[in-house]
């Protein structure tokens, strides 16, 4: 398959597709519920309630330092199920192919793909391919819908949120969404930064096992930090105080919004969890988080309050105060 | 309108070159920086052009200036 | 000097509290104002709080220093036309796609013209070189400090697919058409530190001879900005004749005969012209036009087009003239946070980055 392009028959559900699935996604994917290639995948989950969720991944470059669409969109949704409190198990892989992409590159997306599936513990079980005309789309455009097993009493036995509940995150923001951000602005990365993308599953499990219920739990993908918090604000009804010399940064990260006028509570994370979660349970969560590898670099960096519910405010580094809003559609760079 | 960001010329190649900051990089173009840039200056780059030179000396006499004119702020400061 | 103590210095918490602190010291007896004319400084203030932490004497006002928000709407349509109607590729900052003309760029986008974002001019030319068959065009906006790069791209030789609509604007000319409105009350005027690092402090000096004012450059990080402010305000209450000069907080950049390659560059390439301001009119001498030798890249005369004069500048209701030079506060107007926010802006000191009503609505300072 060294020349070989991505052809419309490739989507049409006849024998080309059938080579497809046999020769490039069976070889990868081995999973037994997907090996029967029915309609649907037939799971069994037992008494227990479950989870579902969808992500369509349409990301370019596809291949970026530290991941691609491949192991964004097993992470993606996998990360999803987790911070719901579900553990996450069986996904579905739609894929929407180019006619004339390089089957070279869809079989590396695809082995990405199972990498991270393997490596997040779920396993594909069903799957779509459908392909468009040249010029139609970016490429390689991925859709996951992933089911997981929700946690017994969870989130029902968490209790409300209220004034002194702290805000915690597992490491430093935006990796992921400077490292995209890079790519598109002609930056180079010559240093250590690459995307945060990974399953966020152990971190998950780290809170529930240390003892820890927590009462908010997000993956700050797009929208960044600033996105989740207010979402926070603004479904608890509660006002959220972040202090901005608490939040994680890398260096690059820094670096890069400096240069071209970003806002780093802005840029997406794939790897990071963000709990809100009572005041008693703060240093126990964080001692959770620091004893993993993923979360050496966990930061407690806000609190919920009683004054301006609905809004999120930053206390700035230099003893200002200022809010945080929805951030904008796109990231922009600037001159101004 | 005035976004512009300190980074060290790292290599110069006729009319472009490349400034680094710890591990972010990028291509600069030099056409309008005076004197000769010099691998090793910290310029000021405003949308991918160089637009000054910056001066360590200067800097270190602002902090100097500083130290001076408010000596009080001098207190638990290195600079 | 090591990478990060470059700027760290001038972020350092500890230094900026002991510049508040000693501001407060400050008894001036008085309410002193000051204007700065730059939408980084604005921004600079706003997401970092500093407001907060002045004195409560000291009021700090928003000028029309926002490039994007004085371009005339005119242009803005202009760059659609030519995306849409002529075919061209249109180049454009960050900052200018989401900035309403009739319709804003990003509209034309999703209508099918072909805009793309650029971070500076060379990306446009590169993109020319890349397109050679069809007509580029950049919409040029910014004040000196971008205005140069212009200049040196022009000077390279850039395809012949390469042409730009022209919306640079000076500084000088808008400061002194300020000083002669009789509304506006200042007490002396922060000058913007990289368009005086291009620019240098000289130009000015006639102004703040003539106008007698304060007038302190100064550059963009917190202790920048206080270390500017104080020296303003010692200027302020200090013996009249240590005025009339310009100040320099920023001399790591800004030196009086500022970047003088690009000052020549400038004038090889450009000459002065009237311009609109959106909001605030025509300014004689305050925008540039190409000279002769390089009319040619001109787009106005390239497509033959030319802006419509009788475009509405604003929306009924919109206050955004007054807010550009301070008098009016974004809360005064009817239109703020109730129809015109960052989503759904009804004027440009909403949409731009730096515009004043932006950044109060974003950041919302908290006193």
């Amino acid at each position: 398959m060294t020349d070989e392009r991505v052809q419309l028959g490739h989507g049409s559900g006849g024998r080309l597709t059938h080579e497809l699935i046999e020769r490039l996604f069976l070889r990868h994917l081995d999973s037994p519920l997907l090996a029967p290639l029915g309609d649907a995948a037939l799971l069994d989950a037992g008494p227990t309630r479950l989870a579902l969720t969808t992500d369509s991944f349409v990301v370019s470059p596809l291949f970026f330092a530290g991941g691609d669409i491949g192991s964004l969109a097993v992470n993606g949704t996998v990360n999803d199920l987790a911070v719901s409190g579900a553990l996450p198990r069986w996904l579905s892989l739609g894929l929407i192919l180019e006619e004339g992409l390089p089957m070279e590159t869809l079989e590396r997306v695809v082995r990405s793909v199972a990498r991270a599936a393997e490596v997040a513990g779920v396993q594909v079980v069903t799957g779509d391919t459908k392909v468009v005309e040249r010029g139609k789309g970016d490429g390689l455009f991925i859709n996951t819908a992933g089911v997981g097993l929700l946690r017994p009493g969870y989130p029902e036995g968490a209790r409300a949120a209220g004034p002194g509940d702290a805000l915690l995150v597992s490491g430093p923001l935006g990796d992921h969404g400077a490292v995209i951000l890079a790519a598109r602005s002609g930056v180079e990365l010559s240093g250590p930064l690459v995307s945060d993308c990974a399953p966020v599953i152990d971190l998950v499990d780290g809170l529930f096992e240390a003892g820890v219920t927590p009462l908010f739990m997000r993956d700050p993908t797009r929208g960044g930090l600033a996105g989740v918090a207010c979402d926070l604000a603004e479904q608890l009804r509660r006002g959220l105080v972040l202090d901005e010399a608490q939040i994680p940064l890398g260096p690059d990260v820094a670096t890069l919004c400096d240069l071209l006028g970003t806002d780093p509570l802005q840029l997406a994370c794939e790897g990071r969890v963000v709990a809100l979660v009572g005041a008693d349970e703060a240093d126990r969560a964080l001692a959770a988080w620091r004893g993993r590898p993923a979360g050496a670099g966990a930061r407690r960096i806000g609190v919920l309050d009683d004054r301006r519910p609905g809004q999120v405010v930053l206390n700035t580094r230099f003893g200002g105060q200022r809010r945080v809003v929805r951030p904008a559609a796109e990231l922009l760079p600037r001159i101004c | 309108m005035c976004l512009a960001f300190p980074m060290k010329l790292v290599q110069v190649e006729g009319p472009t070159g490349q400034v680094l900051e710890g591990g972010i990089r990028r291509e600069v173009r030099l056409d309008l920086i005076e004197p000769e840039p010099r691998v090793g200056q910290y310029v000021l780059i405003h949308a991918g052009y160089a637009i000054q030179v910056l001066d360590e000396q200067e800097a270190q006499e602002t902090l100097e200036l500083i130290r001076q004119a408010y000596p009080e702020l001098d207190e638990g400061a290195d600079g | 000097m090591g990478e990060p103590s470059l700027l760290a210095r001038y972020r350092d918490p500890a230094l900026l509290a002991r510049l508040v602190g000693r501001l407060a010291t400050l008894e001036p007896g008085r309410e002193l104002s000051f204007m700065h004319v730059c939408g980084t400084h604005e921004n600079a203030i706003a997401k970092n709080g500093l407001r907060g932490l002045l004195p409560p004497w000291l009021r700090v006002i928003a000028g029309p220093g926002c490039p994007v928000c004085v371009c005339p709407p005119a242009d803005i349509d202009l760059a659609v036309q030519l995306a849409l109607d002529h075919g061209a590729i249109l180049a454009t900052y960050g900052d200018m796609v989401h900035v309403p003309g009739r319709v804003s760029l990003a509209e034309a986008r999703a209508r099918g013209g072909d805009v793309r974002v650029v971070y500076g001019v060379a990306d446009a030319v590169r993109v020319a070189g890349e397109n050679p068959d069809r007509p580029t065009v950049l919409l040029a906006v910014g004040f000196e400090t971008t205005a140069c790069t212009t200049a040196a791209a022009l000077e390279a030789d850039p395809p012949p697919s390469f042409s730009m609509l022209l919306s640079h604007r000076l500084i000088p000319p808008a400061l002194r058409a300020l000083l002669a409105m009789e509304e506006i009350r200042t007490d002396g005027f922060l000058l913007p530190g990289h368009v005086l690092t291009v620019t240098g402090s000289r130009p000015y000096e006639p102004i703040a001879e003539e106008s007698g004012l304060p007038m302190v450059v100064a550059g963009f990080e917190p202790v920048d900005i206080l270390l500017g402010l104080l020296r303003l305000v010692e200027q302020a209450l200090g013996e009249p004749r240590a005025r009339g000069r310009v100040g320099n907080s920023y001399p790591r950049a800004v030196r009086r005969e500022g970047n003088r390659r690009a000052v020549a560059a400038m004038e090889r390439v450009f000459e002065p012209a009237d311009a609109r301001w959106r909001g605030l009119g025509s300014i004689p001498a305050s925008g540039l036009r190409l000279r002769e030798t390089y009319r040619g890249r001109d787009a106005l005369e390239r497509f033959a087009v030319d802006p419509d004069p009788d475009l509405p500048e604003s929306l009924p209701g919109c206050l955004c003239a007054q807010v550009m030079v301070g008098l009016k506060e974004p809360e005064e107007c009817g239109l703020f946070g109730a129809g015109c926010g960052p989503d759904t802006p009804r004027g440009p000191c909403m949409v731009s980055f730096e515009g004043t009503c932006r950044n109060r609505y974003l950041y919302q300072e908290q006193r």
